[in-house]
């Protein structure tokens, strides 16, 4: 996994049912005596467009207290104390002292590592960065000392980041492009700083850093975070901007529902955004080029995996996804002409298929349809076969998916072993 | 260790389809709710997972989704005098065990109920005059009509996503539905499910008869939809596990499914599991009810305060509490006096039981409430005169029966016990069998009725509850003539051997298979404080903070299933609590 160094797995903060309660966002129009109280309300937006609480907080623990480990290939970070506690936690901070945490990598301890997104946050206003500030500073204080940095040597030497940033670190703040839209602007300024949707869905170089392919997919932590490009076979291409609104309204929409890691981001962020927000942020992903990528040809039918795959089809996913794959809009993904199913990688579909999945809980859909872990029941070849199967079937095509390739995910993500020979 | 909770707004005992449907309206009104609930917590996708096969000795033989006898049951006798035995086991009746209580495992039957079943009393006086009762009957209106109740009928079925095909929309016919229902808002919220090979013949011979069929309502839904909570269900898949199993499929209307996930994201919600309700406390010149006092799983005594206290526990429990509590009078069965316990009533069911020669009934692909039934017998959609009795009941074929080992009996006469021969039989029974069942109203009576039994007590050293029952001159009357009528139709289906069966020629048991597990009755609502405990809002006569919801307010039973009907009363409940009560508390009727 060394070429995985700074895969951190930001987005894999596993969390329990912290949620935030919905707010107004106050973007205009604040009376001049309110204006402070405005402010930490647009804070208090920026701050869930962020995502701040998901990692600052452990599960069942207080709001902003830290103490969550981000398990990362290379050992553990735990997450800062945020609050406004002077000793343990950022009371004592200035605003210069958190920009230079949230933008520059730089906290008055040292050199943060970028399991903290701050390469995404760099892209932040000064005016955004100003009213986030307004706002943290009004967490209340919680007592919590956390030992943040538990790697082990040579990754706990801090000042390696001095050059991590040189190489990687892109300071120029968010420059809109003239050239598009003030919507598509506004959509490229929350996907790229705030929502830092690239820390997961870019791929990544061998040192954890950007590459250029940007938002193309990439695998992380036993889950694949999928294209988010127009191409129609694995990214965006089949979704208007109304599905992309809805799935990060609600979790679901139409084609699919959200699983892993996308289901927190959804639940705690994405939700709340004010619709202006997501439209823009629909706007820019689908104003992005289309990726060229030529689908690949799926396997025969008469393949040996395919034609098991088809009966256990039946057999195991038939009764919820139903016999023609369409599925269950608003709760049950269609595995009809999916990208997801088209991944290149099918980490994401051994994860669900393993383990099973949580089904997104939000305001607009708070169903919660989960799907049931097959790892305890199934064996490597019959996932195998099921997968490979699905993969190549129903218009998708994909990679056949090995019996070694699911015992190895097995292994990665510590998923049980079926309880029958 | 005696501890006590915060004071709520509201507590609910009981977190059911009754008490889940009111907790989601007062905590939407901004009320601080607190629910208890005796059973442990159940999600659909974690307690019911598609990935593992329903168990047909676990669920159906063995019922363990069901609160076990041993842990508290009823006891039952047939008439005053007797010595009433407690029921080691449970054949009908079906409590759940569970947040969810029985709407978790319920069959599915999701009945509105006639315009008639409402006001029987006025029905009946208008229709035939005193004549028509038999001697001792209780009739009585609810004080709430079918008109009243329609706007809360149509909200829950858009809660639960009630599948069907409508009879009456605004007072117009609608082909292929029930002509007799009372007039709909609205059609089904979801189309009617797909019907068996029974279900055709069912109804091709009841057109032939004259008869009106038409598709059972049921719970098990029939498109994908998103109910009036915004939570979203997927359509039936006919697996067959449905009564007695919770489903994982996202298919049957439950509470899990249909409230919880809303209500459990509600900061003015808690919920209390494993927990069970002692008594309701009052204050001692029981004008007014403080809170309940319950038991956790360590043995701790609880107690919860709440402003208002709602029961909304199984039927039979919501009478013990009151009983329990020094609540309102308990009926007197030997001056006829008082209320808690009297007007109880069961169901009068009635069977034709067929073979066929060489058909496919298919019987492995069914669900609960997959029936095809006519309503032309059902409450008094039919003329009454000179048969001596009132009521009638719902005639189905009913395609819930499928799984292999109850099907294993269920052999044509003459078949060999055993080997080679019974296997044969089996094989050639399983297809060819079907089954008219006529579930039919009961009336209450003087001499059936609920209280305190004298000689057992439950775990707590509290007594349980006695049921005092068996079927009265006017079940007999009605089973009877139902029989026969399930027996013309059988024989019109081109059965080749029929067996007809009506249960309240013999004295009632409660270990009867096949039997209803309708039990209704003992906290009546009504008109009159001498005849009813709770007014028509369901709100305690004597105590206006009290308000006991669910099929023990219902002083008559239906030819149908309660549950819509518990539904619906409950919204209604609600819509006073909220709208009338919070803002002027007191009595919501004055006399």
């Amino acid at each position: 996994m060394a070429k995985n160094l700074f895969r951190t797995a930001l987005r894999t903060c596993m969390r329990g049912g912290m949620v935030f309660s919905a707010v107004a966002f106050l973007a205009h129009g604040a009376k001049a005596q309110d204006d402070r109280g405005a402010r930490i309300e647009r804070g208090r937006y920026l701050a869930i467009a962020g995502d701040c609480l998901a990692c600052h907080t452990t599960p069942g623990g207080k709001p902003f207290a830290g103490g969550l480990d981000l398990k990362t290939p290379f050992g553990v970070i735990t997450t800062s104390n945020i609050t406004s506690d002077r000793e343990t936690g950022i009371g004592s901070w200035t605003l210069q002292q958190f920009d230079g945490a949230v933008r520059h990598g730089k906290s008055p301890k040292g050199y943060l590592y970028p399991a903290m997104p701050y390469p995404a946050y760099a892209k932040i206003t000064d005016t955004d960065l100003a009213d986030l500030w307004e706002y943290i500073r009004t967490i209340p204080p919680v007592r919590n000392a956390v030992v943040t940095n538990k790697l082990p040597f040579p990754y706990n030497i801090r000042a390696l980041m001095i050059a991590w940033n040189l190489l990687f670190l892109d300071r120029t703040p968010f420059a809109p492009d003239p050239s598009k839209s003030a919507q598509v602007n506004r959509g490229a300024y929350l996907a790229e700083g705030l929502e830092h949707c690239g820390t997961c869905h870019t791929t990544k170089n061998f040192l954890g850093g950007d590459t250029r392919g940007t938002y193309q997919g990439t695998s992380l932590q036993g889950w694949y975070a999928p294209d988010l490009s127009n191409n129609p076979h694995t990214g965006l291409g089949r979704w208007s901007a109304d599905d992309l609104v809805t799935y990060l309204r609600s979790g679901t929409n139409r084609f699919t529902a959200a699983s892993g890691p996308m289901t927190e981001t959804i639940e705690n962020s994405t939700q709340h955004l004010s619709d202006a927000d997501l439209q823009a942020i629909a706007a820019y992903f689908k104003s992005l080029p289309p990726r060229t990528v030529a689908a690949p040809a799926p396997l025969p039918a008469t393949n040996a995996q395919m034609v098991t795959g088809a009966r256990e089809f039946i057999v195991q996913c038939s009764a919820c996804h139903v016999s023609s794959g369409a599925g269950i809009r608003n709760m049950i993904p269609t595995l009809q002409d999916n990208p997801a199913v088209n991944a290149p990688d099918p980490d994401s579909l051994l994860n669900i298929v393993l383990r099973g999945t949580n089904g997104p809980m939000t305001a607009a859909n708070p169903t919660g349809a989960a799907m049931p872990a097959f790892g305890w029941k199934l064996h490597d070849d019959q996932i195998a076969a099921i997968l490979t199967y699905i993969r190549n079937s129903m218009g998708n095509a994909a990679p056949a998916v090995q019996p070694a390739d699911v015992a190895r995910a097995r292994k990665t993500i510590g998923a049980e072993q079926p309880v029958w020979r | 260790m005696n501890y006590k909770r915060p004071k709520a707004d509201v507590v609910i005992i009981g977190l059911g389809w009754s008490g889940s449907t009111m907790a989601e309206e007062l905590t939407r009104a901004g009320l601080n709710v607190v629910a208890i609930e005796r059973g442990a917590w159940r999600e659909t996708s974690t307690s019911f997972p598609t990935t593992r096969d329903p168990d047909e000795l676990s669920g159906s033989v063995r019922k363990e989704i069901l609160q076990a006898p041993v842990t508290e049951t009823y006891t039952v006798r047939n008439r005053v005098g007797q010595t009433a035995l407690p029921l080691r086991k449970y054949h009908n009746l079906t409590l759940g065990n569970n947040v969810g209580g029985a709407g978790t495992h319920w069959a599915g039957a999701s009945w509105r109920w006639l315009p008639f079943d409402h006001q029987p009393h006025t029905h009946v006086m208008q229709r035939y005059g005193a004549g028509q009762l038999v001697d001792g009957l209780i009739l009585q209106d609810w004080g709430v009509t079918y008109d009243d109740l329609e706007p809360f009928y149509d909200r829950f079925e858009k809660i639960a996503g009630t599948s069907g095909t409508a009879g009456v929309v605004n007072g117009q016919r609608q082909p292929g539905g029930n002509p007799y229902e009372g007039s709909r808002s609205s059609p089904f919220p979801t189309p009617a499910l797909e019907r068996s090979r029974a279900n055709v013949l069912f109804a091709e011979a009841a057109t032939r008869l004259g008869y009106n069929p038409f598709p059972v309502p049921s719970a098990m839904i029939g498109a994908p939809y998103t109910n009036a909570l915004g939570l979203n269900l997927a359509p039936c898949t006919y697996c067959g596990y449905c009564q007695l199993y919770g489903c994982g499929n996202w298919s049957k209307s439950s509470p899990n499914i249909c409230i919880l996930p809303v209500l459990m994201q509600r900061t003015n919600f808690t919920l209390v599991t494993e927990c069970e309700v002692l008594r309701i406390n009052t204050t001692p010149d029981k004008k007014m009810a403080t809170g309940v006092t319950f038991i956790d799983s360590d043995g701790n005594t609880g107690e919860q305060p709440a402003d208002i206290v709602i029961t909304a526990t199984f039927t039979l429990d919501n009478t013990r509490l009151l009983l329990l509590s020094g609540i309102s009078t308990p009926y007197d069965v030997a001056s006829g006096q008082g209320v808690v316990g009297r007007a109880f009533t069961f169901q009068t069911l009635s069977w034709a039981f067929m073979f066929f020669e060489n058909e496919y009934m298919n019987p492995f692909m069914n669900t609960g409430a997959l029936a095809t039934q006519i309503d032309d017998f059902n409450g008094d959609n039919f003329d009454h005169t000179g048969l001596g009795f009132i009521g009638g009941a719902g005639i189905q074929s009913l395609s819930n029966q499928g799984l292999p080992i109850g099907m294993a009996g269920l052999l044509p006469k003459g078949s060999p016990q055993w080997g080679k021969g019974w296997k044969q039989a089996f094989q050639r029974g399983y297809q060819n069998y079907a089954q008219i069942q006529g579930q039919g109203t009961s009336f209450a009576h003087r001499e059936q009725f609920l209280d305190l039994d004298p000689t057992y007590r439950d775990r707590y050293g509290r007594p349980l509850l006695r049921i005092t029952f068996d079927y009265n001159e006017n079940d007999r009357r009605s089973g009877r003539f139902i029989r026969d009528r399930c027996v013309e139709i059988a024989r019109e289906m081109g059965a080749t051997e029929v067996g007809g069966d009506s249960f309240a020629d013999r004295p009632y048991s409660g270990y009867t298979p096949w039997d209803s597990s309708h039990v209704q009755g003992g906290v009546a609502m009504g008109e009159d404080p001498r005849t009813s405990v709770q007014n028509r809002y369901q709100q305690n006569w004597d105590i206006p903070n009290l308000f006991v919801i669910g099929a023990s307010s219902f002083p008559n039973n239906a030819g149908y299933n309660p549950t819509v009907v518990v539904g619906a009363t409950t919204l209604w409940t609600a819509k006073a609590i909220i709208e009338q009560y919070l803002r002027n508390p007191g009595p919501l009727v004055r006399l």
